[in-house]
């Protein structure tokens, strides 16, 4: 019987596949290839290196921390968690010219917006301007969901604990203050700001808002963040955009404002300045750290002088071992004999 | 296939006796026996999807990804999206689902197929055709030659003589003889007259269903007799009828009672080494699973002490503060990220490699057998990895790896036989000198070939004029008969007491007057018989020493150049028998018989009565020549064996031959060899001789030490594990069946195992295939070792299910051993190229894939353990959910499987050329609990730099426009990136062989990635569902920075530098094997020629080998008796397709060597000679089935 289903061909196909002789490209660890791709690797990456070492080199930064923990820091005051609409002043000096465009960040450290429960605490279809979800916030939004049974909008403990301190420049000239204009607009990404984020389509945008409560940390609903420009009002005001873009680690900082106007268009020129802060966000109770950052930036971005190292580092051990390699090579290289 | 199934329908309640009635349908339906319709499917349509899943998911990967998604739904521990699981989980399933259903549909078909085979039924009063299914217990069925038998019947009647039928059962035990079936007298008087069978109404009681195949008992009351029934009755549903024009039978047992279904239980299912240790690695898993969330659990629990209780201010914990039942929550949450350590594609993919890998040996072509159109099959396609590992190599019967073809390569003339009309055609013969000689007439070549022709105990067949087929008891005898028949001695038929043959085209009759069978003492055969001139002769053919002693004087000077040419012959390893004969007085003989046949009739010590009378009246016998009867293995056994033993495998020969016989095989295929310090012959014939016996070789292998000490480990759970031990020198050992008895008890065992693995090779003779399956257990017992038999008949099967690899030669004696084998071709010497080249790259595949396996889900699983101390231990994922489902599906599944399927060190060539490239699988070097370690620590170290080198890189960086960069998605995005390139190069590296194929696969699933990833990312995936798509716009907004290329950059190299490093350094200072070949074919470009395949390995050997015959105990008695004379089928059974094997060289002697003109013996050399089924006496004398 089993012999008779073995008909004639049942030979195999005479394949390259079938027959496992496929053509193919083997590569080998041998010196020829090992040693000189070291060799070009290590000097790449040295050369790398040194290009991000020296530009990461001449990006200027300035951090101050204004928590005011220490009793010195102007900011000390304003820590006190009873003290309400608290401004505290925060003079420093630049002596050399801060090339343009400056860049205004705030930092906060031992943040943890990373935590899973928080980071998941917001609606994006919500946020994406659905009204459904005005109505009946997702329950991630927990536990800043609804308030008795009224919507929270925008929910969620991210939105709920977006940064509220506010910041002003002043130079010093003359012994008078002038104002150095913050430019607020396109400082978050072009895509939350365009499709993540939508406001509801209803005018007034008040009236989306109707039968919501605004987050209770809140001093004001997201229909009145910036009431002077619609375009930086509700869900797309920049300043919430760039807070709703949650930090990867529990030590980071956020693009506040840019200083590209006026005067200061070509950098903050040498000289006294105030920072007028309104302290409102408490971080103390978490011994979290509030600091304000100027910086510039370079073609690789912020300052960064880890990226430099590491590659001159990387560099300079590919070289290293393929010295040794080729010691090893020519010393032990392998018995030619079987 | 074979059309039983697999499965059997268990009856609930025990049957102690079956009783039933012929032709009383309601008498027997009242005992609700079984239909004769079989079902060996699983499932029905609705039946499918529930006990499908239940099956699978008994699975413990199945039933751990469920909990895991149960965990999943719980919102407190839900640390990851519901997809991420669900998404592989029903991939999985459906797969699986697939491909069970697809094997049931089949099982279907097979089952609907016999159910509805047809078969005359006799049903009031008529014979009508039915379907099988309809067939019930007590029906009486009509069947006709060559059908298959529908259930288990009892004969009744048949159209043969005294009610003989003959069956084949190679279906049920893979014997293709015959065997023979005799119906009771009183049942056999029913004929096939309809009326009468119809008033049949014999009763039968017998015992209920069982799986005995070779026993049954019951007794039919008919008119009022008793008569007892035996096996000898019963027609069992599976053969097939053969030879025989009709029978009648009553149906006994129908469908799943049937002895056949009974009898196919569960075969059990093999698993690898590999599949033990990844159950060791897996559960490992579970348990480093459970600490590492332990850690992250104790970890969460003191942040949520110190940093969590006053973060409250933007985040409350509804459920209060209690950092110890965050910490429990957190643990469960960490499982669920953390899973992907256990990954459950690992599962399938390892199903799909070895599928992959069994598919290649089905369509090797250098596994093809074109002779029989046979091509290897992978039978079993869940143990290829285990191919590459095999140390223990048992081999069944060499003996029957014979091959049928003789190279001849030393004559080119063909010999024109056409003046012999019944010439063998396919038998060729290249010298004309011996063919001239009997054209001649030369009186000595003419006797010397009629004793050829007469004295055998060969049975002839002449399906047509002309047309012969000899079954033979031994090869051997149907060789030199057939070499007779070439040279115009036609051996033509027989009866009890004459033999017919073709004298040179006359017809003559001898008259058989006695035939001296063979025995093992005797060591000869002689027939007497009186020539139609009436005169008589005696023609005697035996082992050279025995008919020399019986010579008569005048020979003396013959007898000198026939031992020349007989050394010669053994020194060629040929086996070699003397023939004689003497003219017989007729007063002597007269006499003789007289006195023979007293002797053959007295009750006690007959046998010695009648070997004195035999060696009374072979004596004076004159020598006329000798034979040489080349054991023509199968086409390159030597070479494989020798293959095989370069290659580090021990092998071992189990076979049920004679000793000599064994040893003469050994020798011949290489496995012996003369160069061993010693072969110990362990004959002993009780336990302490054997005992004795084993320790003096012992001693002799190894005199310095202890010798009784036994080296052992012991392993957990008190299971001993025997080392190996080296010796100087190359031992063999040959032991007796009867010696192997006391030497497998428990007593001895040990030490047994101990000697015979320092023995280079092993040969078992006289074993029982029980006696095979225990060798191979002790030596799965007390040795970690892979074992693998190989065997081609149906005495082999319980060695074959016993190893941990069987392999069935197809094609030779039936189809049982290959039926249970894993892996089957036709040619022994396929051997070599399984092992050797596709079971190493199976293994060196397998291993490969699960090194790489591993370390691609450790070092992504990793990243995330390190992440946990960044975020609160919060069970925060460091990817994006759609990475974390799609990185073992898409992004990593196809590399690695391409690699898995693809990759190869060296080519087949090569891998020939080094068999002892076949070494590092059998120490289980490329995958082992070390390499594991090394795989895990290797990952360490790269999610180390996947995490801390992103890290860093982004700590406190923003775009080159300012903007945010070192948000938790673009962080996310980079690091999954990062993994991706690492994971990719890594398998560049392992990877040695780059087709077209992985390449294409390597830079596809990259592009696959970027391709995904900007997809998910896009708006218009975000504005559908913005839920699950809230990444919109990472990938634009990260991917076009420098710095983040810069980092990809950095990790990727970073993770490669130490490896490359590593393996360049291993490389020069302590190169493997396979790196010494990789170089060499390295150096050597171009493929070496193949060897010659055919080279002969030269003996040296001045061994006189045994005489060509068969050693089992004579069959003359069935030949005279006449029972077995049956006319000649009409038909010829297709199981029949025997094989012969023998080069038989012909050396006639004495006055014909004249003939010669070189003076040398003439050779002949037959080819393609027809061996028939000579178990056909077999079974008489041993009735066992």
């Amino acid at each position: 019987m089993v012999k008779q289903e073995r008909e004639i061909g049942n030979r195999p196909d005479n394949t390259a596949f079938t027959q496992q002789r496929l053509p193919a490209w083997q590569p080998m660890l041998s010196a020829g290839i090992v040693i000189p791709g070291f060799v070009l690797i290590g000097l790449a990456f040295i050369g790398i290196g040194v290009a991000l070492f020296v530009t990461s080199r001449s990006i200027q930064v300035l951090e101050m921390d204004y928590t005011g923990v220490e009793p010195t820091s102007p900011c000390f005051r304003c820590s006190d968690p009873d003290v309400k609409n608290c401004v505290c002043n925060l003079a420093f000096n630049i002596d050399t010219l801060f090339k343009g465009p400056v860049f205004f960040y705030y930092g906060l450290s031992n943040y943890f917006q990373n935590y899973r429960k928080y980071s998941v605490s917001k609606d994006d279809d919500q946020l994406s301007g659905d009204l459904d979800n005005f109505e009946s916030p997702s329950d991630t939004c927990s536990p800043y969901e609804t308030v008795g049974s009224v919507p929270i909008v925008p929910c969620g403990s991210i939105a709920n604990s977006m940064f509220n301190d506010t910041f002003k420049l002043y130079q010093i000239v003359n012994g008078n203050e002038k104002l150095v204009p913050f430019d607020g607009k396109g400082i978050a990404w072009w895509t939350d700001y365009n499709v993540k984020y939508r406001n509801p389509s209803v005018t007034p945008l008040k009236n989306a808002f109707n039968n919501t409560v605004k987050p209770i940390s809140w001093p004001k609903p997201a229909y009145e963040l910036d009431t002077s420009d619609a375009a930086n009002n509700g869900f797309i005001n920049q300043d919430f955009l760039v807070w709703m873009r949650t930090a990867a680690l529990p030590d980071f900082r956020k693009l506040y404002r840019r200083i590209t106007e006026g005067d200061y268009a070509k950098g903050l020129p040498a000289g006294n300045y105030t920072l007028k802060i309104a302290y409102n966000y408490p971080v103390l109770s978490f011994q979290g750290r509030k600091m304000v950052v100027f910086s510039n930036v370079s073609w690789m971005g912020g300052k960064n002088e880890f990226l430099g190292i590491a590659y001159l580092v990387v560099g300079s051990m590919c070289v290293f071992m393929s010295i040794v390699m080729l010691i090893v090579y020519a010393k032990f290289k392998f018995p030619e004999e079987d | 296939m074979s059309f039983f199934g697999v499965d059997c329908v268990k009856k609930n309640e025990r049957e102690l006796e079956r009783k039933l009635c012929a032709n009383d349908r309601e008498y027997n339906l009242s005992f609700k026996y079984a239909t004769n319709a079989i079902k060996t499917s699983k499932y029905n349509p609705f039946t499918f999807l529930p006990l499908n899943l239940f099956e699978q998911f008994q699975r413990i990967a199945n039933a751990y990804f469920l909990f895991l998604l149960v965990l999943q739904v719980i919102p407190q521990i839900s640390s990851l999206s519901w997809f991420t699981t669900v998404v592989p989980l029903v991939l999985v399933l459906t797969v699986t689902a697939a491909k069970d259903a697809t094997d049931d549909i089949n099982r279907h078909r097979s089952d609907n197929q016999v159910n509805n085979r047809k078969v005359q039924v006799l049903i009031d009063r008529k014979l009508r055709s039915e379907k099988w299914m309809d067939v019930q217990v007590g029906d009486i069925i009509k069947l006709e030659n060559n059908q298959f038998v529908t259930a288990d019947l009892l004969l009744l009647s048949s159209s043969e003589p005294l009610n003989l039928v003959y069956i084949e059962t190679a279906e049920l035990d893979g014997e293709t003889n015959l065997k023979v079936r005799q119906a009771l007298t009183v049942t056999g008087d029913l004929g096939e007259d309809s009326e009468k069978l119809a008033d049949f109404n014999g009763e039968v009681r017998c015992e209920p269903p069982n799986n005995r195949l070779d026993r049954f008992t019951g007794t039919l009351t008919y008119a009022g007799q008793k008569y007892s029934l035996d096996n000898e009755k019963i027609l069992l549903r599976g053969c097939t009828l053969r030879n025989t024009e009709w029978c009648f039978g009553l149906v006994l047992f129908g469908g799943p009672e049937s002895k056949l279904m009974q009898n196919c239980g569960k075969s059990t299912f093999k698993r690898t080494s590999i599949d033990r240790l990844m159950n060791v690695l897996v559960l490992c898993i579970f348990g480093f699973l459970a600490f590492m969330c332990t850690i992250l659990a104790i970890g969460n629990c003191f942040w949520e002490l110190n940093e969590g209780s006053q973060f409250m201010v933007f985040l409350p914990r509804q459920d209060g503060n209690n950092a110890a039942f965050s910490a429990f929550l957190t643990f469960w949450s960490y499982v669920i990220i953390l899973n992907t350590v256990v990954p459950i594609s690992l599962y399938v993919s390892v199903e799909i490699i070895r599928l992959g890998n069994s598919f290649y040996i089905d369509w090797d072509r250098k596994m093809y057998y074109s002779r029989n159109d046979t091509p290897a099959e992978a039978r079993t396609t869940t143990l290829n990895e285990e191919l590459g590992q095999i140390k223990y190599f048992l081999s069944g019967d060499v003996y029957d790896y014979t091959g049928q073809r003789l190279d001849l390569s030393e004559h080119t003339e063909t010999v024109d036989f056409s003046f012999n009309p019944l010439a063998d055609p396919r038998f060729m013969f290249y010298d004309h000198a011996l063919v001239e000689a009997v054209k001649l007439e030369n009186p000595e070549v003419h006797a010397f070939f009629r004793l050829l022709a007469l004295c055998h105990t060969v049975m002839a067949e002449e399906k047509k004029e002309g047309e012969l087929f000899y079954q033979a008891q031994s090869p051997d005898e149907g060789a030199l008969v057939t070499a007779a028949r070439n040279f115009g001695f036609v051996f033509r038929s027989r009866t009890p007491d004459s033999v017919s043959i073709v004298e040179m085209g006359q017809q003559r009759s001898y008259e058989l007057l006695a035939l001296l069978d063979f025995n093992n003492v005797r060591k000869r055969m002689s027939v007497i018989v009186r020539s139609p001139e009436g005169k008589l002769s005696l023609y005697c053919k035996g082992a050279d020493t025995i008919i020399y002693e019986r010579l008569h004087q005048s020979c003396n000077k013959l007898m000198d150049v026939t031992t020349e040419h007989l050394n010669e012959f053994a020194g060629e390893g040929l086996r070699t028998l003397a023939l004689a004969y003497k003219d017989l007085d007729e007063e002597y003989f007269n006499q003789w018989k007289q006195r023979h046949h007293e002797a053959s009739i007295v009750l006690d010590d007959r046998e010695s009565k009648l070997d004195e009378l035999y060696e009374e009246i072979e004596k004076d016998l004159l020598l006329l020549g000798a034979t040489a009867i080349e054991d023509k293995l199968q086409d390159g056994v030597p070479q494989t064996i020798e293959q095989l033993s370069k290659a580090d495998i021990k092998i071992w020969v189990l076979t049920g031959d004679k000793q000599e016989t064994a040893e003469n095989i050994g020798y011949s295929c290489n496995l012996l060899r003369e160069e061993m310090n010693e072969v110990f012959i362990v004959s002993g014939h009780s336990p302490d001789d054997v005992r004795q016996e084993l320790r003096n070789a012992l001693t002799s292998m190894k005199p310095v030490e202890d010798s009784v000490l036994l080296p052992e480990r012991t392993l957990g759970k008190g299971v001993k594990v025997l080392t190996d031990e080296v010796v100087n020198g190359e031992y063999g050992l040959v032991i007796n069946g009867h010696s192997l008895a006391y030497a497998l008890e428990h007593s001895m065992e040990l030490e047994f195992l101990r000697m015979a693995c320092m023995c280079k090779a092993v040969i078992c003779c006289r074993v029982t295939p029980l006696q095979k399956a225990q060798v191979v257990e002790l030596v799965k017992k007390y040795k970690q070792a892979v074992t693998l038999a190989i065997g081609d008949g149906a005495n082999d099967v319980s060695m074959i299910k016993a190893a941990h690899i069987g392999v069935g030669i197809s094609g030779q004696e039936g189809m049982q051993a290959v039926l249970s084998s894993d892996y089957s071709f036709a040619q022994f010497r396929f051997l070599q190229r399984l092992l050797l080249v596709h079971g190493r790259w199976s293994y060196l595949r397998m291993c490969k894939f699960l090194r790489y396996f591993f370390y691609k889900n450790f070092t992504f699983t990793f990243v995330h353990f390190w992440y946990a101390f960044f975020c609160g231990f919060s069970a925060q994922t460091v990817y994006d959910e759609w990475f974390i489902t799609l990185y073992n599906l898409v992004y990593t599944a196809l590399p690695v499987l391409g690699m898995s399927l693809f990759d190869q060190d060296v080519n087949d060539v090569w891998s020939f050329q080094h068999p002892q490239l076949y070494v590092p699988g059998q120490l289980n070097l490329y995958f082992s609990k070390k390499a594991f370690f090394k795989c895990a620590l290797h990952s360490c170290y790269s999610s180390l730099v996947l995490f801390f080198i992103p890290y860093a890189a982004m700590h406190d960086t923003v775009r080159d426009d300012g903007k945010d960069v070192a948000d938790y998605q673009s962080f996310a995005l980079l690091t999954q990136t990062c993994l991706l390139f690492a994971v990719t190069i890594q398998l560049g590296l392992e990877m040695s062989y780059w087709t077209a194929v992985n390449t294409f696969f390597v830079l596809g699933s990259l592009a696959m990635y970027f391709a995904v990833t900007f997809t998910m990312y896009s708006n218009g995936m975000f504005l559908t569902l913005p839920s699950a798509f809230s990444f919109i716009g990472t990938a634009r907004n990260s991917l076009n920075q420098p710095n983040i290329w810069l980092t990809v950059l950095l990790t990727s190299i970073l993770c490669i530098l130490p490896v490359v490093t590593y393996r360049f350094l291993f490389i020069q200072l302590c190169p493997t094997i396979n790196d010494k070949v990789m170089f060499k074919v390295r150096r050597a470009k171009a493929t070496p020629a193949p060897q010659p395949r055919r080279t002969r390995i030269g003996r040296t050997s001045t061994r006189r080998s045994g005489y060509a015959f068969s050693h089992a105990q004579g069959y003359g008695d069935l030949v005279t008796s006449g029972r077995f004379l049956r006319r000649p089928a009409l038909s010829r059974s297709s199981g029949f397709a025997q094989v012969g094997r023998t080069t038989t060289i012909f050396s006639p002697m004495g006055r014909s060597a004249g003939y010669s003109p070189t003076g040398r013996p003439q050779n002949a050399k037959v080819q393609d000679v027809e061996v028939t089924s000579l178990q056909m006496y077999r079974t008489i004398t041993n009735p066992a089935l």
